[in-house]
């Protein structure tokens, strides 16, 4: 009776909430074996699910977790980033001391001692071929899987005026570095150039000129979609949307987003995108909102849509991700995986 | 009186001088023979073809010009492809059998050294013993669709008989921490989805060669020396300090369990090539530098593996006295057995002896040479004679190693060792690859030796034979090989440098820091690192010494492909060529660096490595 009545409220959004998609939360944390309860990215592969956390990286498969650290073979145990192999089934892993690669039960390490890595405050890394695209605290790096050969990307020779790198994602045709604080890079594949983004206000937090470029310096996330060249910004104070000609920024006054302090932006194709914030994780259908989260004031599960005309419908859910901070998402097909500051959510999709 | 002296020095100019370079040898190094056991094929490195003997009539149907210095070979189990992987060419020829022309090229990566397909024929599947990965060759369409990572110098390849797994050895141990233990791995491949599923470490072992996976897939057999080369080499005499051992894994014996073929007074080395019976009873190991084939009771091997507890498991590789439990016999073949292939009908064994340019016929009933297919080689000169003696173990005490079970194929074996009687942990030494080293006197990384009859003749018998070494005639032949090893081309340089390459160039050959003072020149790279192989050959004190050695005074080392020869520094200390700089050149002893930018480093190292 129980399962009746907990799946009929999870469907019971579905009245309010047009086409938005509605899951069934299930959440880990250390208590069913997530290695930290910090959750800082995830990655899905297939049928592996790794989670980067505080205190190692997490590799749940087949129901169960396995957890691997410095004594493991990883560089370093705070592991920011992941980012699979799907060519070869190898993984990237970003960590606060360096970056490691896992193959197949073994860890290579590459650090700025051992290697032509820039820097071991790796924040990013992204794969595309044979390339291994690498944002740090230093500048960009990539590094060539076939020759060993490292190329580091700074204020010499991109332009790049702040080298701290805080995310990099790769296509076939452009790569793109989210700059903290220097906007966002762009790497074009086939001319080998690189053109950078920036806020028409400059530094300052003021909105003067909206939707006629990057909302703000403060980048923490990019995602680019290559069938629609659609470029999509994470910032810490709104949220920018690029197609190659126009600018569309979202802030949380005129938006469905909860919050201007966004982690992650993870884009479905050109219209459709999710955004992590500090207030909940949004999600965004070219027209309509949604947001899944833990209230935040009485902590109950809540899922709010705000419609094309602005109007907001606030449902309470059975359940919601682990918390309202979250840091990033991936796909899983119809479902979705959130990384949260308090535990690692899994998006069954309902609706 | 004074034309006999003349004459004398003529004969000895003479001896010295003879032209012998253009000669050029077959040195068949593996075997493949067809399901009907009419034809055979034998991998000529020497002569980079592929020689097709008609085996009834033993005459030669064809000979089929390959790729520079071909090493592996693969005949697919329908007859119809032969595959050639041509190391210094870094592509895979593909021979059609009925034609017998090469009908493509496909590519490869660096040092493609072994090749193999899946069952379907759709991958194939090559090792690339510089690039240290395994290229997918997408069979179809002609092109690599992806690298593998697999271990260090990746050499040899085996197909499951099931064809799920493919299994990848390596010549060289992995790059570990200094002076810890060697360790190398079992590569395995899922052949369904073309992604690495598995590594199997295998402990204290440095070289290990082919690899053989009996017909019920229940039992895998791979050929690996295990060194000791953290205790000092010198106690030859007191036990072995390099093993000769197989690495068997599979459900038969569960794990990976090492076992030795040597015996307490008689060492067979090195273990190259197996090969497995179908009825998994016979395994036949060819054992380079001993001449000779050991032949396995595999029934034996494993009611013995049987029979140890965990820990023997784990210790009787060390235990030479093993092997009287299921070495069966000890086959004398020709010289320099290498690749081997057993008749379908499992009555004739034919082994390529490379050095002796023949392939023996092994009658298996009788185990006796019965029979021998020569190549047509040219008489042994020098150069020939010396590389016999090069692989030829019979100098040591009890036949225990020959110069090439350290520096594999005139290369190196990766490793720190502890070689002179001058007690535990003093003067480690990194091994050095031997190509290019004629004119780069004195010898030995604290310069002791001044010529190569020195480092070859009484060092080596002193040091590391124990045992009445070379007579004269012969230290000239071997010297006369060395100094004529050819140099593998260098896969980073092309035609002209690249714009990083360039920028290090400028780097390596300045003389004033980034603020302009000048760089004493002895800490300019290109001062000690001059001449056509980048050293002075003098001795200098460049900080890198240890509290370990004896004289912080370092003979400079050439750069020739020094990207290949990690660890570095004399002692091996350094993982890779960043440590140099990051880790053992805090002063600017060693060079002029910590003005450099994280970048502008890296540009230097991108330039060493075209030298």
């Amino acid at each position: 009776m129980r399962k009746v009545i907990a799946f009929l409220l999870a469907l019971a959004p579905a009245a309010f909430t047009a086409d938005m998609p509605c899951f069934r939360w299930e959440n880990f944390t250390t208590a069913n074996g997530l290695p930290d309860n910090h959750v800082f990215n995830v990655a899905v592969d297939g049928k592996r699910v790794w989670a980067a956390t505080e205190n190692g990286l997490g590799l749940y498969e087949n129901g169960t977790w396995k957890v691997y650290r410095p004594e493991d073979g990883l560089v370093h145990r705070a592991v920011l980033w992941v980012a699979p192999d799907k060519r070869t089934g190898d993984v990237w892993i970003a960590t606060m001391g360096g970056l490691s690669r896992f193959s197949a039960g073994r860890f290579d390490t590459y650090t700025q001692l051992t290697s032509g890595l820039a820097n071991d405050v790796v924040y990013g890394v992204a794969v595309l071929g044979d390339y291994v695209w690498v944002a740090t605290a230093a500048g960009g790096s990539r590094f060539n899987t076939r020759t060993g050969q490292w190329s580091l990307y700074n204020e010499r020779n991109t332009p790049m005026y702040e080298i701290w790198t805080y995310a990099v994602t790769a296509t076939p045709s452009k790569v793109y570095y989210a700059v903290w604080g220097g906007g966002v890079l762009e790497y074009d594949v086939k001319t080998d150039h690189w053109k950078d983004y920036n806020d028409p206000d400059g530094e300052t937090e003021i909105v003067l000129y909206k939707d006629q470029g990057l909302i703000h310096e403060i980048t923490t996330s990019v995602s680019y979609v290559e069938k629609d060249k659609v470029l999509w910004v994470a910032t810490y104070f709104g949220a920018s949307r690029y197609d190659g000609r126009n600018w569309k920024n979202f802030l949380d006054k005129d938006s469905g987003l909860p919050s201007n302090f966004l982690n992650q932006v993870k884009a479905v194709d050109g219209n459709h995108a999710w955004f992590s914030t500090d207030k909940g994780l949004a999600y965004y259908d070219g027209e309509n909102w949604a947001v899944y989260r833990p209230a935040l004031d009485t902590h109950r599960p809540e899922m709010l849509v705000r419609d094309a005309a602005g109007k907001v419908t606030r449902t309470e859910t059975e359940t919601a991700p682990a918390h309202n901070y979250i840091l990033g998402v991936d796909f899983d097909g119809d479902d979705i995986w959130v990384a949260t500051a308090k535990g690692l959510s899994h998006g069954i999709r309902v609706k | 009186m004074r034309w006999a002296a003349l004459w004398l020095a003529f004969c000895a100019v003479s001896r010295a001088t003879v032209p012998v370079a253009a000669v050029r040898y077959p040195s068949p190094i593996e075997l493949a023979i067809t399901p009907d056991g009419l034809r055979l094929y034998v991998l000529c490195e020497g002569t980079d073809e592929v020689v097709a003997y008609d085996l009834p009539s033993g005459a030669v149907c064809r000979r089929i010009a390959v790729g520079r210095v071909p090493k592996g070979m693969m005949l697919t189990p329908d007859a119809k492809r032969l595959y050639v992987a041509n190391s210094w060419s870094d592509n895979v020829s593909e021979i059609d059998t009925a034609s017998l022309e090469v009908v493509r090229t496909l590519p490869a990566g660096f040092e493609p050294n072994a090749v193999v397909t899946d069952r379907a024929q759709r991958f194939l599947y090559v090792a690339n013993r510089i690039s240290n990965d395994v290229s997918v060759v997408d069979l179809a369409t002609g092109l690599e669709s992806k690298r593998l990572l697999a271990g260090r110098g990746a050499s040899y390849l085996a197909l499951s008989p099931d064809g799920s797994r493919v299994y990848c050895t390596h010549i060289y141990p992995k790059i570990t921490t200094f002076r810890a233990t060697p360790e190398s791995e079992i590569t395995v491949i899922d052949a369904a989805r073309q992604m690495v599923a598995d590594r199997y470490g295998l402990r204290n072992a440095a070289g290990v060669f082919h690899i053989a996976v009996s017909a019920d897939g229940r039992l895998g057999m791979a050929a690996e020396m295990r060194p000791k080369n953290l205790i000092p080499l010198a106690h030859v005499e007191h036990g072995w300090v390099i093993g000769n051992s197989i690495s068997l894994f599979g459900d038969d014996v569960g794990g990976v369990v090492q076992i030795p073929i040597d015996e307490l007074d008689r060492y067979y080395t090195p273990p190259f090539d197996i090969v497995l019976t179908p009825d998994k009873s016979t395994a036949y190991v060819s054992t380079t530098g001993s001449d000779s084939v050991t032949v396995i009771d595999v029934r034996r091997l494993l009611a013995f593996v049987k029979t140890l507890s965990p820990a023997e498991r784990s210790g009787v590789a060390n235990d030479l006295s093993a092997s009287a439990n299921y070495v069966a016999a000890r086959i004398p073949v020709g010289q320099g057995p290498k690749g081997m292939a057993l008749a379908p009908d499992g009555k004739r064994l034919y082994v390529a002896n490379r050095t002796g340019d023949t392939i023996s016929i092994v009658e298996t009933a009788s185990r006796r040479v019965t029979g021998e297919l020569s190549l047509g080689a040219p008489a042994a000169n020098e150069q020939r004679r010396g590389e016999r003696l090069f692989y030829k173990a019979a100098f040591a005490f009890h036949g225990h190693f020959g110069c090439a079970n350290c520096h594999i194929e005139g290369t190196f074996d990766g490793l720190s060792w502890d070689l002179e009687p001058d007690g535990f942990g003093k003067d480690y030494v990194d091994n050095r690859l031997l190509e290019d080293i004629a004119d780069t006197a004195p010898f030995k990384w604290n310069g002791s030796n001044p010529n190569l009859e020195t480092e070859c003749g009484p060092r080596t018998e002193k040091y590391f034979y124990r045992s009445e070494s070379y007579d004269g005639w012969q230290l000239e032949d071997l010297v006369s090989f060395i100094k004529s090893m050819p140099l593998r081309p260098n896969r980073y340089r092309s035609a002209e440098l690249t714009p990083a390459q360039e920028r290090g160039k400028a780097i390596f050959e300045r003389t004033r820091r980034k603020d302009g003072k000048p760089i004493p020149a002895l800490n300019q790279c290109a001062v000690c690192h001059s001449g056509a192989h980048y050293t002075d050959q003098k001795l200098h004190d460049v900080g890198t010494g240890k509290p370990t050695d004896r004289s912080p005074l370092i003979d400079v080392p050439q750069l020739t492909n020094i990207a290949l020869t990690a660890p570095y520094l004399h002692d091996g200390s350094a993982r890779t060529l960043e440590e140099i700089w990051t880790v053992f050149n805090p002063n600017d002893t060693h060079g002029v660096t910590n003005d450099l930018q994280k970048d502008e480093l890296n540009d230097l190292i991108e330039y060493l490595k075209t030298l």
